[in-house]
């Protein structure tokens, strides 16, 4: 019983983990349906930043929001400098410019950095708390609270304020959103800075129990992909339960089976959910009205 | 007349202009190392390596009253450039002697080229397949992976442990340390009752870990493989208690290692390459000077912690510069059967004691193992 309260225990942990990063997937689809594969360095950026900002001798807050606001600037960047200048081409095309943003910004953070590992201290220190037998560590609820307090944040920017309207409007159709008066331009602009913000507070909330390095964001963006995918692209609430529902089947396939094949295992789901949903477990299909 | 006395004095000038050239010609040493790309972690501290101590014997006045040009070509971590700047160093470049290259597969990828040009060649790969068959050509630094084994198997041995688990990462390193730790503990005598892996980007080992604690009998747990992952596991491991003596390889003896630990490696035994303990040796030791040496130079040239991979390429050009100087020649066939014969020299690896059969030359006598006390390395009898 023990064993499978700490296989839960730790598939939730993990599927919070790629909760956060899938979040951040769906801003920028929603408002451009580009699927940013750079958003594995948003979370590394926010991460090193705090890093070398505390190294530095900045107070841990400090650093933290000086991250935020760095990785929110570079995601400006990509979009001003890569993205929009190929705004006429196809989604496509703007999808494989994020693969090289990608490429290019752990290239960059390898320099910066280096190639070296690094933690952040525990917001709650590292004693771990006894559930029946099984052990949770403190910071697996900063990530709990943080990725449910960031999809309840978003959930409210988007269905409640006109900001968010304005997003699903620009999302649906560019031309109408800028007909009815609505600044397109700028829309697409915060879904970066929303999705930088998003990636950096994942990074820095999970450090402490992943660690960071330079190439951190390649399996994150992976394993995030693959939760929004789950999930459903663009619903903030499926992006969470997708990574749930991947970190869980990990950690038991992991604790079950074989560790050999808990990835596997995982990807298969994956490809079983989306025989049964095609559109993901939340979804919905797309018409296209004449 | 007078024409031909001209050209004669003309003709003897510029031979001995030559031969006075010839006497300062450089010796040609070549290196192939991967200073960019996936194992770029190797390769940079082996170039700055490389360059500082080939500087430093010039410095010095140089070998056979002759300086050194090192030629050294960056492979960018891939095989099938290192070939081609292998096939230029012997065609264009003349090189008596090779060092590189940084990993295994580039190594076994440029070997056939030296072997054909019977050129001598020092690799940096940790791979036992370099050295096994013996090829004439074809030496090596690195421990092997299997010494690393034999060493942690022979201590789990010594105090009592016949079932063990293993836990050890699915990258190249784990899976070679997996193996070989695997033949180890079954020549030795000692059951595997549980054998976990995880992946190199894994951000928890708890459900492995549990398996680990949950299996009937287990008297110690081994865990191999190379960075982040190993202070995860260690951290796991403290939070769910597992009650086990934990060895590590030679991955984990760094001083990263200990620090993202937090406190968790408390008690980790590590089976540690000679550089990270070297200051803790007795001053008898025969070992200590030189890798205390090179140690304080590397900190000293680049604000770092000395690493092992670094001291593979030291010990490369130590033993070829080594065969140079006894063999009082810088031909190629002079320096292989010189390095081959070398004995007893104290590398910052190992002690070297090459022969016709071993072209690796260090034994498990120059790894220690340490634990972890205070956050710092103690070693263990």
């Amino acid at each position: 019983m023990s064993e499978f309260l700490q296989f839960a225990i730790s598939g939730i942990t993990v599927g919070m983990i790629y909760g956060a990063v899938a979040l951040g997937f769906t801003v920028i689809y929603n408002a451009s349906h580009v699927v940013n594969f750079a958003q594995g360095e948003f979370v590394m950026l926010g991460a090193m930043f705090t890093v070398f900002g505390i190294s530095y001798g900045l107070p841990y807050p400090v650093a933290a929001i000086l991250a935020i606001g760095i990785t929110c600037l570079v995601s400006i960047a990509l979009y001003e400098l890569a993205i929009r200048p190929a705004r006429n081409a196809p989604v496509f095309a703007l999808i494989i410019i994020t693969i090289g943003a990608s490429i290019f910004l752990r290239g960059v953070a390898q320099i910066a950095f280096g190639t070296s590992f690094f933690s952040l201290p525990a917001v709650l220190g590292t004693d771990s708390i006894d559930i029946a037998g099984a052990v949770l560590q403190r910071q697996s609820l900063v990530v709990i609270v943080t990725t449910v307090a960031m999809l309840g944040g978003l959930w409210l920017l988007m269905s409640k304020t006109l900001l968010g309207k304005g997003v699903v409007a620009a999302s649906n159709d560019q031309m109408a959103a800028r007909m009815s008066g609505i600044n397109v331009r700028s829309i697409i602009r915060l879904s970066f800075v929303l999705s930088a913000a998003i990636g950096a507070i994942g990074g820095i909330v999970i450090t402490p129990i992943a660690l960071a390095s330079h190439d951190m964001g390649t399996l994150l963006a992976l394993k995030g992909f693959a939760a929004a995918m789950l999930g459903g692209m663009g619903n903030p609430v499926g992006a969470v339960v997708g990574g749930l529902l991947v970190g869980l089947s990990e950690a038991f396939s992991a604790g079950y089976l074989s560790s050999d094949y808990k990835d596997a295992t995982a990807f298969i789901i994956i490809l079983l959910v989306l025989f049964a949903f095609p559109n993901g477990l939340f979804g919905r299909e797309t018409h296209e009205r004449v | 007349m007078n024409k031909l006395k001209l050209f004669a004095a003309a003709a003897v000038t510029a031979l001995s202009a030559a031969s006075a050239a010839q006497a300062a010609d450089p010796i040609r040493i070549g290196a192939v190392i991967s200073k960019t790309g996936p194992a770029a972690f190797l390769g940079e501290p082996q170039d700055i390596t490389l360059r500082h101590y080939v500087d430093k014997i010039n410095a010095d006045g140089g070998l056979l009253g002759r300086q050194i040009e090192l030629i050294i070509y960056d492979d960018a971590t891939n095989a099938n450039n290192a070939r081609t700047f292998s096939t230029r160093l012997v065609e264009e470049d003349k090189v008596v002697a090779m060092i590189g290259a940084s990993t295994t597969g580039a190594t076994l990828a440029i070997a056939p080229v030296f072997e054909d040009a019977e050129i001598p060649m020092v690799s940096l790969g940790a791979g036992l397949a370099i050295v096994e068959p013996v090829r004439p050509y074809v030496f090596k630094t690195p421990h092997t992976d299997q010494l690393v084994c034999n060493k942690t198997i022979t201590h789990m041995k010594s105090q009592g442990y016949d079932e063990i688990a293993l836990i050890t990462g699915t990258g190249g390193i784990g899976k070679s340390m997996r193996k070989e730790c695997t033949a180890a503990a079954e020549a030795a005598g000692i059951k595997i009752i549980a054998d976990e892996t995880f992946n190199p980007k894994d951000v928890d080992m708890s459900p492995q870990l549990t398996r680990i604690k949950g299996t009937e009998g287990v008297d110690a747990v081994f865990v191999g493989g190379f960075g982040q992952p190993l202070a995860v596991v260690t951290r796991n491991y403290a939070q769910l208690g597992l009650p086990f003596p934990q060895y590590h390889s030679h991955g984990s003896a760094s001083k990263v290692y200990v620090d993202l630990s937090e406190g968790a490696a408390e008690g980790v035994l590590v089976t540690g390459p000679l550089l990270v303990v070297a200051s803790h040796l007795d001053d008898s030791n025969p070992l200590k000077a030189a890798a205390v040496e090179y140690s304080d130079t590397y900190t000293e040239l680049t604000g770092e912690v000395v690493s092992s991979f670094g001291g593979y390429a030291y010990d490369a050009l130590l033993l070829i510069t080594n065969a140079i100087t006894t063999a009082g020649s810088d031909d190629p066939a002079a320096i292989r059967d010189a390095i081959e014969a070398t004995q007893n020299l104290p590398g910052v690896t190992g002690m070297f004691n090459m022969s016709a059969s071993d072209h690796l030359g260090i034994d498990q006598d120059s790894l220690f193992m340490v634990v972890v006390k205070d956050g710092n390395w103690v070693m263990v009898e």
